[in-house]
């Protein structure tokens, strides 16, 4: 009987993933977006050595609404990043594998990246920053 | 490298719908993948309508039913149906699982029954898992020692050596967990996946083995363990509740200590 012609079964189109599962994902998703988003800042720091017209050129693309939004989606990252990479630390030394134990963490992640963030935006916004 | 879509000869198609008979009063639709190798088309989705009045509480049972009543053609493993031979994993309302412990009652809506996610396809629900069965081959799944054995008995271990097997030796290797690996779907070739790590552990962790340093030997290599990035599907999917995220954190960490 030929083997070659076998069809591959269906997975991510049918695979119902659960939350532990899309923040993995999520993770690595916001590790490429810092990665990008470092670039900004580069550019940031660039116009600022550059000179006065540079840098308000720069102050003025960032400040602008999509550059608030990029730079709000940035921090958001960065904070996720950070908190799921404690997360995987605690996975490295073998603790925190039991499901609730990783849900939960999770959840804590999750809410701590979001709160982290707009903490940060309330702050930079209410001193007159951007 | 990771191909999300599905070849060309896997896409799946709209299959035949089979009714209930008609005086059946608690109907329930079971959507479940086709496919034989004999006619040269592609997978399709048939969907059976049971009498649940009629039928046991499992999913195992509504298939074996479907196969008894409805289309003997329907093709599938099973054996012990009671989650200990691991014979009939298969994803069920997209997720890996076993058949015969999976109450039809547990899934909202249709029943969608798949085979194993991202495997060749035998038939229907039988995915070929040679390739599983010969990275289970590949850990020397047996017991290794150098030292003579002891004459006049067993090689004894304390209750407490032996209690580092619990999580380890419940394991059935019915592949729900390595087949929902998404790190096992795009580097299966290479990388060993939940399930084998959990047995390889399993001898590692065991202190009548003497062979723990040639086993890490084997294990230490970029694919074969380290694909693992504690996604955790494996642990969310077990059927037998077991963690292998951790036992392959556990390899890990032994990695490190001995350096």
């Amino acid at each position: 009987m030929p083997t070659d012609n076998r069809p591959l079964s269906p997975h991510l189109q049918i695979y119902r993933l659960p939350f532990i599962v899309v923040l993995s994902i999520t993770h690595r998703i916001a590790g490429v977006a810092n990665a990008v988003g470092s670039l900004l800042v580069v550019y940031w720091l660039v116009a600022l050595a550059s000179g006065p017209e540079a840098f308000a050129t720069a102050q003025a693309v960032l400040g602008s609404i999509p550059g608030l939004i990029i730079l709000f989606g940035f921090s958001l990252g960065l904070f996720y990043h950070f908190g799921n990479g404690i997360r995987h630390l605690f996975w490295d030394t073998g603790r925190g594998f039991e499901l609730h134990t990783a849900h939960r963490s999770g959840q804590v992640v999750v809410a701590g990246a979001v709160v982290l963030t707009l903490l940060v935006w309330i702050v930079a916004l209410a001193t007159g920053g951007a | 490298m990771a191909e999300f879509k599905l070849p060309e000869n896997s896409r799946v198609g709209q299959g035949e719908t089979w009714p209930a008979p008609d005086d059946a009063s608690n109907v329930r639709r079971f959507r479940v993948y086709r496919w034989k190798p004999d006619d040269g088309q592609n997978p399709r989705m048939d969907t059976f309508e049971l009498d649940m009045d009629d039928c046991g509480p499992m999913v195992l049972d509504a298939l074996i039913k479907i196969k008894n009543e409805v289309d003997p053609t329907l093709t599938f493993r099973r054996s012990c149906r009671e989650g200990i031979c691991g014979s009939c994993a298969m994803n069920i309302d997209g997720q890996n699982t076993l058949a015969c412990t999976k109450a039809c009652d547990e899934v909202d809506g249709d029943v969608r029954v798949y085979p194993l996610p991202h495997m060749p396809v035998v038939k229907d629900l039988v995915p070929d898992l040679t390739h599983f069965y010969a990275q289970y081959a590949s850990i020397k799944p047996w017991i290794q020692t150098q030292t003579p054995t002891p004459p006049d008995r067993e090689r004894l271990q304390s209750k407490e050596d032996r209690a580092e097997l619990d999580g380890l030796y419940e394991c059935i290797l019915c592949a729900c967990c390595t087949t929902s690996c998404p790190s096992y779907w795009w580097n299966g070739d290479r990388y060993l996946g939940p399930a084998v790590l959990l047995q390889a552990y399993r001898w590692i962790a065991d202190s009548r083995d003497e062979a723990t340093g040639e086993r890490l030997d084997e294990l230490e290599d970029p694919f074969k363990l380290f694909r693992c990035h504690t996604i955790m599907n494996c642990a969310q999917t077990c059927p037998k509740g077991l963690n292998p995220a951790k036992a392959i954190a556990e390899i890990k960490k032994l990695m490190v200590a001995r350096r």
